[in-house]
């Protein structure tokens, strides 16, 4: 039986679609069999990130009323080939998803894949919180921001309020990612730190993605960054918070700000 | 043509019930009242929407013309008037009934197992520390003989992550309390050992404790409990109440935010003070 990892983070823009596709692609490469299901019904995205928006024909509303079978659904991607993705409906809105229809979905996909990462849609309304409904285990998405951090924590609340685990008085399992993390300004003060959002969501952290422009430019260019740049430090990120996913033990090490040469000679200091 | 009805024998449903509404409190001068008023409206748009506020003149002590005038003054308000508590008055049939016997709730007044209160809202009510009194309004039992409660659970919203009750009174909430989830608890004191998120909010009828840090908003003698206090490790509150009387956290000093604090009333209003 795979793992149901839900992606969410109530605020929208902070990484969410970008990290699901970073992280399904890191597991993904150790040959796992990984699908990435889009929840945003309506406004996805997904399959522009992963570069797979002209192969899409079917889509998730589609499998939940029966006009097509999951395994027509699903996109192989090109680049890894345990990698799928099960794209949302662009034309339709939330109200086209069912609990009991996602519920079936989510239960073949576990059959099939090991790991199930669901991209909820922001918000705390219906989408998000059927994307978080089945899940196992969730990665919230924070930028060291006190509006993104507060949102989240509303999103813990209901994570361990809606969820199937929850009802049945069971924990699910959470992980912090802190995304568009700028060394310079949090040295200086203009964002929250790390311990700061620690301290506040008081769930164990599972990576620091440092602010990089490649991952926009990735994003952009229909590839995940841990696909295409995987040398990168955002990319390495990526790949490590992957690892600590997959239950390895490996220490978080906050980004500091790489102090140019000039800098140096000039005893510019950075706080 | 004449229709016989039906004699049934059907009894008349006659219950005496207690429940909890809030009492305004006017204090002359009126105007500056109403413009106190009008700024807590201000701050908490929809508060008074749709609840049964007292009004409390015994303290103003108004003409009989002037009472018709005040309760139109909240009419614009939105405030509805459902009882008027004046001592030795006699009011006109426009003007809401004439109160008596009315007493405040406490927690010893009301009866155990008494839970899941008719609306006990314990938001905050009241004024800031420090100044002079402008207006305030408490939670007040309309007691009638018989107290008609409903069994349940305190109320929360949402999820009450691993709660459990230590004796009759207490609740204590062993995880961090998330934005958004409000903890009601009309019988006692909250213990909260993790951290109180901003935008969540507690009501207790008695004390609150928290061993983490306090972002949201806190509530306690909501009821009306005088000696009720707040104590937490590091006070990042939004708002701190204690029987009505209030303080947000623009109007706390400097000197007791991020550090341990407990707030209390000491026959002036409300203060707060550093832990040592």
């Amino acid at each position: 039986m795979g793992k149901v990892v839900v992606v969410t983070s109530g605020k929208g823009g902070v990484g969410k679609t970008t990290s699901t596709a970073a992280l399904g692609a890191a597991v993904a490469k150790t040959g796992k069999k990984v699908a990435l299901v889009d929840f945003d019904v309506g406004l996805r995205n997904l399959d522009l990130i992963m570069g797979a928006e002209r192969r899409v024909v079917f889509d998730l509303v589609n499998v939940i009323q029966g006009t097509a079978k999951l395994s027509q659904a699903l996109i192989r991607d090109k680049r890894v080939d345990t990698l799928f993705l099960l794209p949302a409906s662009q034309t339709r809105d939330k109200d086209a998803l069912t609990e009991e229809g996602v519920g079936e979905v989510i239960d073949k996909l576990r059959s099939v894949f090991d790991y199930v990462f669901c991209d909820s849609p922001a918000g705390i309304e219906r989408g998000a919180q059927l994307a978080m409904r089945f899940a196992d285990e969730a990665v919230i998405v924070t930028n060291p921001e006190v509006s993104s951090v507060r949102d989240s924590d509303r999103i813990i609340g209901l994570l361990d309020a809606r969820t199937m685990r929850a009802e049945q008085g069971e924990q699910i399992a959470k992980h912090v990612l802190v995304t568009r993390y700028d060394a310079g300004r949090a040295a200086r003060g203009e964002m929250l730190s790390i311990d700061d959002v620690l301290e506040i969501l008081s769930v164990p952290l599972l990576g620091i993605i440092p602010e990089s422009q490649d991952v926009l430019r990735a994003s952009n260019l229909g590839s995940p960054v841990t696909l295409s740049e995987p040398l990168n430090t955002a990319a390495k990120a990526y790949i490590d918070a992957a690892r600590r996913l997959e239950g390895e033990d490996l220490p978080v090490v906050v980004p500091f700000e790489r102090k140019g040469f000039l800098d140096r000679l000039l005893g510019r200091r950075a706080a | 043509m004449t229709f016989a009805a039906p004699l049934e024998a059907k009894s008349i449903r006659f219950r005496a019930r207690s429940f909890v509404a809030f009492t305004l409190t006017p204090e002359a001068p009126m105007v500056e009242w109403l413009q106190g008023l009008d700024h807590w409206i201000g701050n908490s748009p929809g508060y008074f929407a749709g609840r049964p506020v007292l009004l409390d003149l015994n303290v103003l002590k108004p003409r009989p013309s002037e009472i018709a005038a005040l309760v139109t003054e909240l009419g614009t308000r939105g405030i509805r008037i459902y009882a008027i508590e004046l001592e030795g008055a006699s009011l006109g049939p426009e003007l809401p009934p004439l109160l008596v016997g009315a007493k405040e709730a406490t927690t010893d007044g009301l009866l155990p197992g008494r839970k899941g209160q008719d609306e006990v809202s314990g938001k905050p009510e009241g004024k800031a520390e420090g100044r002079a009194p402008d207006h305030r309004m408490d939670a007040r039992t309309d007691a009638a003989s018989v107290a008609k409660g409903k069994a349940g659970a305190s109320k929360t919203d949402e999820s009450e992550p691993q709660v459990s009750h230590y004796d009759s009174g207490t609740l204590m909430i062993k995880a961090p309390i998330r934005s958004g989830q409000a903890i009601m608890h009309p019988h006692g004191d909250v213990i909260v050992l993790g951290s109180v998120a901003s935008g969540s909010e507690i009501v207790a009828a008695g004390s609150i404790h928290v061993y983490g840090t306090l972002r949201g908003r806190a509530s306690a003698g909501a009821l009306g409990n005088t000696g009720a206090r707040i104590f937490c490790r590091r006070n990042e509150a939004e708002l701190l109440s204690v029987d009505g009387w209030y303080i947000t956290a623009e109007e706390m000093e400097g000197v007791s935010r991020g550090k341990p604090v407990q707030a209390f009333l000491d026959g002036e209003g409300l203060r707060v003070e550093t832990l040592s």
